[in-house]
């Protein structure tokens, strides 16, 4: 599986949403992406790509574009 | 409106009396004229009582106040009420939530610092089950969650501590600064008690941020100092804060330093009322709790009457160098209700 993939993965599970909806998905637009579930959606991608966000980019991790942009950061491409 | 994006960048304790004071003058004219314009119930209270009525905080469970149109609330939040007991309802919009978790992650991170500590959390996971009502307890644990890391749950369902979970974190993190957080009276009988009654030292160090009220507590005599020494025999903690706030006030939280003073940060602001008449027009020493903040935006909870009392101890010169009021809670006043994150909370 290559990085997107796994990226992918990880929100389909947690947030149960379909790979067609990912490029517009927001936090908070969808019942499953509450902060319950963002929660577990950053321990998932910090397990998969072996990082630690730092708080603020939790914060901001603020949609599945987002995220690839910060996840970036910490030298995983996508 | 209030330049949020800018106060962020600031450090939380970094303003003087005078600076806070210019701050709060526009600031809160701003915010005033946000929720006269946009709730109703708000305006027709401001139209018989003036402007910027400190709003008892009863009201909210008596009125549903809110300052954004129903289509744009995002997450309800309740007051952990005891079975019987009418709850509060704040009304978050995206901006008012985010706003929250930001401005609480800067001040905490103010205490524990910018890493990501492992997270050990007194409270059961149950707590997060029902997802549309958040309870203040629930939010609570979540915003803090965003400081730490390795999230771990130390009670079961049944409030039992989990000593099989409790173990392997403490194999795991028993040489490294850890992150304990939870709520001040359930710390106390689900986690101190009965470590202490098995006479276990639990090799854990780093920092323990309660909160939630001390009533439940000075009921059976326990007092600040004797909940930290006691918290202090059973693990290795080396600090153990206190922080003050309300679920009205979610986000702007009051924080107690090492010196044992609870701190504003430059996104609340606290004023004590004599006990006489209430009257704002001339602030004590003592008194009766006002508190503001800074943050609300989709509810009028900017200034807020508690049913709580304090002292002011001093302004700008506490010995640990932030800047602000800092001061001391002496809890309810008389015919208060009981409310709070661990005060409420009653075995069924």
């Amino acid at each position: 599986m290559n990085n997107l993939e796994k990226y992918n993965k990880a929100f389909m599970e947690i947030l149960n949403v379909a790979e067609l909806d990912l490029e517009s998905l927001e936090y908070q637009k969808i019942s499953a992406w509450d902060s319950v579930g963002h929660m577990q959606l950053i321990a998932a991608l910090e397990d998969i790509f072996d990082i630690m966000f730092d708080t603020d980019d939790i914060i901001d991790f603020s949609s599945y574009v987002k995220g690839k942009e910060l996840i970036a950061k910490y030298g995983v491409t996508i | 409106m209030i330049d949020y994006e800018y106060l962020l960048q600031l450090s939380p304790y970094s303003l003087n009396h005078e600076e806070k004071q210019k701050l709060y003058e526009i600031a809160l004219s701003d915010l005033g004229t946000h929720h006269y314009m946009n709730c109703e119930i708000y305006r027709n209270l401001c139209d018989r009582l003036g402007q910027n009525p400190p709003l008892p905080v009863r009201l909210f469970k008596q009125y549903s106040l809110c300052s954004v149109t129903k289509e744009n609330i995002v997450k309800t939040m309740t007051s952990s009420g005891t079975s019987g007991q009418a709850v509060s309802k704040i009304y978050l919009d995206k901006e008012t939530s985010l706003r929250q978790t930001k401005v609480l992650s800067k001040i905490v991170s103010d205490f524990t610092g910018k890493t990501r500590l492992p997270m050990l959390v007194i409270d059961s996971k149950a707590v997060l089950k029902n997802r549309n009502m958040f309870s203040a307890r629930g939010a609570g644990i979540l915003g803090f969650s965003m400081l730490g890391r390795d999230i771990t749950y130390a009670l079961d369902e049944k409030m039992q501590l989990d000593w099989k979970v409790l173990d392997s974190f403490c194999k795991k993190y028993a040489e490294q600064e850890i992150l304990m957080f939870g709520f001040t009276f359930m710390i106390w009988k689900y986690f101190y008690q009965p470590l202490k009654k098995k006479g276990y030292r639990l090799p854990l160090k780093g920092v323990l941020i309660h909160g939630g009220g001390w009533k439940k507590l000075s009921d059976i005599a326990v007092d600040a100092d004797t909940f930290r020494k006691g918290l202090k025999e059973v693990t290795a903690l080396k600090k153990v804060l206190n922080y003050y706030g309300m679920v009205e006030q979610t986000g702007s939280i009051f924080m107690e330093c090492e010196y044992g003073h609870l701190h504003a940060s430059l996104f609340s602001d606290i004023e004590f009322l004599p006990y006489s008449d209430f009257s704002c027009v001339k602030t004590n020493k003592k008194g009766l709790i006002k508190l503001v903040s800074l943050l609300p935006t989709s509810y009028p909870g900017h200034i807020l009457l508690t049913e709580d009392k304090g002292e002011l101890l001093g302004e700008d010169n506490c010995p640990c160098g932030r800047l602000g009021k800092y001061f001391k809670i002496y809890g309810r006043i008389k015919g208060a209700e009981i409310r709070g994150c661990s005060d409420t909370y009653e075995q069924h």
